[in-house]
């Protein structure tokens, strides 16, 4: 029986919930789980019920990486780390935006901390507004597509690579896609000692607009496309990369999903999905995918 | 009434909400075509979908939120989506 | 000057009491004028004279944000910060007084931007008022250090559980070099028991923190913390009171007064201003004048009772203010002291006068001006409320 217990909130067929629930797969009862405000959060903790079987706290939305830097430094003060570990779940808003001053504090620092960031690509909570981890041409409620827009106009933040300029010993990338893969660097981030990163990609049917059966089919698609490329850092250099067999053209990633609808219908659509394209070539070669 | 507010009480205590009431959809297990892989299980986002000392899987259906990723996902196509009610 | 004491600046008179407390994590971001304490600190760390965990955060968000953490684990916390700090800290602050954590934080306080200003007023901490938080004013350096243990026991209370400011008037008392009396660590380990919760983060009995409450219990969250005010209100005069049994010096409770019972002037005040009050009212009571001082030690909880009981012989009440609530053209103890007085049949007129905001000087002689002011209602001349030291040139 998972560790994160049935009855929550989440959307059926939710990313985060498969992200929640594979973290506390991996990492077992010694663990303190530190979130910031975000879905996961709130469907998780309706008071005066809470779906965690492990100790969570939850502050505020910009400042999990240092409560969880606090819970740290107590457990060491009053002699009670041990083995246990603190790790952090949020969401992309709360790790590429409003929380990325702290978390290069706690980093910085070098707390015996893991950070998961469950990135859903935009501001799922709130009603699907974009953040600094949406990709190019998404759609999303601040960002929409129209007469003289063809979706949100910036490029995916490199948050991975912002952590292992840190010094971060340990950062990886993951899908909900690929769980086992997920896993195991889950408890790799925890086992190895000082902050370490794991950036999972974690599809939301809710707000990219896919049917709930799809989360998983969708999170594959990305890896398979290139659109998200799954590796491993130790100490800043890339250690391991998943090879992609026979990568797919990114229109198969783009047309099971709402928000990029309109790159196939809209004047000029070749040009935007050529662009989106050229991120996944670009993938492809920078870490070595195929 | 105490004064401390217990920020929250006991842990997993959202298994007091049903969430099988949820389910438009119920997704149904055919064990003649399972290979218990398992499959199903992992890819819960509930974590409702059980194995059975058979070996075979069932998902509980008091929060089964009908979802369908378990049948999208089975490789062996063991699992069919049924609307509820029928 | 008495034997035991030495003369030291006031932060290093607060941070041996911080230190004298065995706090287990303490968290601060630099800030003029709170530098001394948390360097004082460092030093006690670095020097392997406090146990503790010391972290240097990278703001006063995180500093606070670490202590939430810390204290939901079950730690003994504190921080100090001032002005733009305090401010940057205001949303957090909520959340630990929400999730009843009893962090302990020295304000020196400072006044805001803009313009920026390094010198004291209390803009900061009054700014503050409702976040949940314990509010206590020190006088001189002894009474700041000596509030320190007392604020650790009153927020730790089983029945409080709350966090809690101790202010202490920047530059004024935080850089001030004066005899003082350093708190003993046998005695203060006598006063102040160990922090043990009873709910903490803990993996071998799990809790979740920080709930999403909804408007079925939302409200019960803030009347229990408007309940544990209440018994703070209690606690602070008989912790005061425990304080003085054991180190023998006391300062009051909520409130406390000089040459007030017969007095008909009542001047109310907070923080170090009181000194001078106090040696305004010794000069004018050798001239027959009948002027007495309320010095307001709680702010939160504000002891309603204990100053209505206070002014009920006051002929004319003067509150004066470090701060102002622009666009009321008052301070905040002018506002609370009239709120406090009204549903009661004494109608004793309190008149409000804003003075020293940004560390400018509050010499004698402004509050002679402002009492001679305050006198003029026997005339019928009745002033609401007013700046008391307006540079006339600048004006």
């Amino acid at each position: 029986m998972s560790l994160l217990k049935p009855g929550h909130r989440g959307c059926a067929g939710c990313g985060d919930a498969f992200a929640g629930k594979f973290v506390l797969d991996a990492l077992g009862e010694d663990v303190v789980i530190v979130s910031p405000t975000g879905c996961l959060e709130v469907f998780t903790t309706p008071y005066p019920e809470s779906a965690w079987g492990v100790p969570w706290i939850h502050s505020l939305f910009e400042n999990a990486a240092a409560v969880a830097s606090g819970v740290e430094a107590a457990m060491n003060a009053l002699g009670k780390k041990n083995n246990t570990k603190i790790v952090i779940i949020g969401g992309d808003g709360a790790t590429f935006d409003i929380g990325l001053q702290a978390i290069s504090g706690a980093f910085e620092r070098g707390h015996d901390i893991t950070y998961i960031c469950v990135d859903n690509e935009a501001y799922m909570n709130t009603g699907i507004q974009r953040s600094g981890a949406t990709p190019l041409y998404a759609s999303t409620t601040t960002s929409p597509h129209g007469k003289v827009s063809i979706g949100n106009p910036q490029h995916k933040k490199n948050m991975p690579a912002i952590i292992a300029a840190h010094g971060s010993p340990y950062v990886a990338t993951a899908s909900i896609g690929y769980a086992p893969d997920m896993i195991k660097k889950v408890k790799k981030a925890a086992q190895v000692k000082g902050p370490t990163y794991v950036h999972v990609h974690a599809p939301c049917c809710t707000g990219w607009k896919f049917d709930s059966s799809k989360t998983i089919e969708v999170g594959r698609l990305a890896v398979e496309t290139a659109m998200w490329p799954l590796y491993e850092m130790e100490n800043g250099e890339v250690t391991n990369v998943r090879k992609i067999k026979n990568r797919k053209p990114v229109e198969e990633y783009l047309k099971v999903q709402g928000r990029f609808k309109h790159l196939f219908t809209m004047d000029g659509k070749n040009e935007g999905i050529k662009k989106v394209q050229a991120i996944a070539d670009w993938n492809a070669k920078h870490f070595g995918l195929e | 009434m105490k004064l401390i507010i217990k920020t929250v009480t006991k842990p997993g205590s959202t298994r007091a909400n049903k969430t099988g009431a949820w389910r438009s959809f119920m997704p149904v297990f055919d064990h003649k075509l399972c290979s218990k892989c398992g499959i199903c299980g992992i890819y819960c986002p509930e974590g409702v979908v059980n194995k059975l000392e058979n070996g075979y899987f069932e998902p509980d259906y008091e929060y089964c939120k009908g979802c369908g990723v378990c049948a999208n996902e089975c490789p062996k196509k063991a699992i069919v989506m049924v609307l509820e009610g029928k | 000057m008495r034997k035991n004491m030495v003369v030291v600046e006031g932060s290093y008179a607060v941070a041996h009491a911080v230190k004298v407390c065995r706090p287990n994590v303490i968290s601060a971001y630099p800030i003029t004028p709170q530098t001394h304490i948390v360097e004082d600190l460092a030093q006690f760390v670095a020097d392997g004279e406090m146990n503790c965990e010391y972290i240097n955060v990278e703001s006063e968000f995180s500093a606070i944000s670490a202590l939430i953490g810390a204290s939901a684990t079950g730690a003994r916390t504190y921080s100090s910060t001032t002005s733009q700090g305090l401010a940057l800290m205001h949303e957090a602050l909520f959340n630990a007084s929400g999730m009843r954590l009893p962090i302990v934080m020295t304000v020196v306080n400072r006044a805001l931007s803009a313009p920026i200003n390094i010198w004291n007023d209390q803009q900061d901490s009054i700014s503050q008022r409702d976040t949940g938080w314990i509010q206590l004013y020190a006088e001189d350096v002894q009474e700041s250090a000596d509030m320190t243990p007392q604020i650790y026991k009153l927020a730790e209370d089983e029945d409080v559980l709350l966090p809690a400011m101790s202010c202490m008037d920047g530059f004024i008392l935080s850089h001030v070099y004066e005899p003082v009396i350093l708190l003993e660590q046998s005695l203060t380990d006598e006063f102040l028991p160990a922090y043990d919760p009873e709910f903490v983060l803990d993996t071998k009995n799990p809790m979740s923190f920080g709930a999403f409450a909804d408007p079925s219990t939302y409200t019960e969250f803030r009347y229990k913390q408007e309940k544990a005010m209440g018994v703070a209100l209690e606690k602070i005069e008989k912790i005061a009171n425990e304080f003085k049994d054991i180190y023998g010096r006391y300062y009051g409770g909520l409130i406390d007064g000089y040459v007030l019972d017969d007095a008909e002037i009542v001047i109310m005040a907070m923080g170090s201003i009181i000194g001078t009050v106090k040696d305004t009212i010794d000069e004018l009571r050798t001239e027959g004048e009948s002027v007495g001082l309320l010095k307001v030690r709680s702010f939160r909880p504000f002891p309603t009772e204990a100053i209505r009981k206070a002014l009920k012989n006051a002929k004319v009440v003067i509150t004066l203010d470090k701060n102002i609530s622009i666009g009321k053209n008052e301070g905040a103890l002018c506002t609370e002291v009239k709120a406090c007085l009204h549903n009661t049949d004494n109608r004793v007129p309190v008149i409000g006068f804003m003075l020293g905001h940004g560390g400018r000087d509050i010499p004698i002689n402004i509050i002679k001006k402002i009492i001679n002011k305050a006198k003029l209602v026997e005339k019928g001349i009745f002033i609401e409320s007013e700046f008391a030291d307006l540079r006339e040139d600048l004006a």
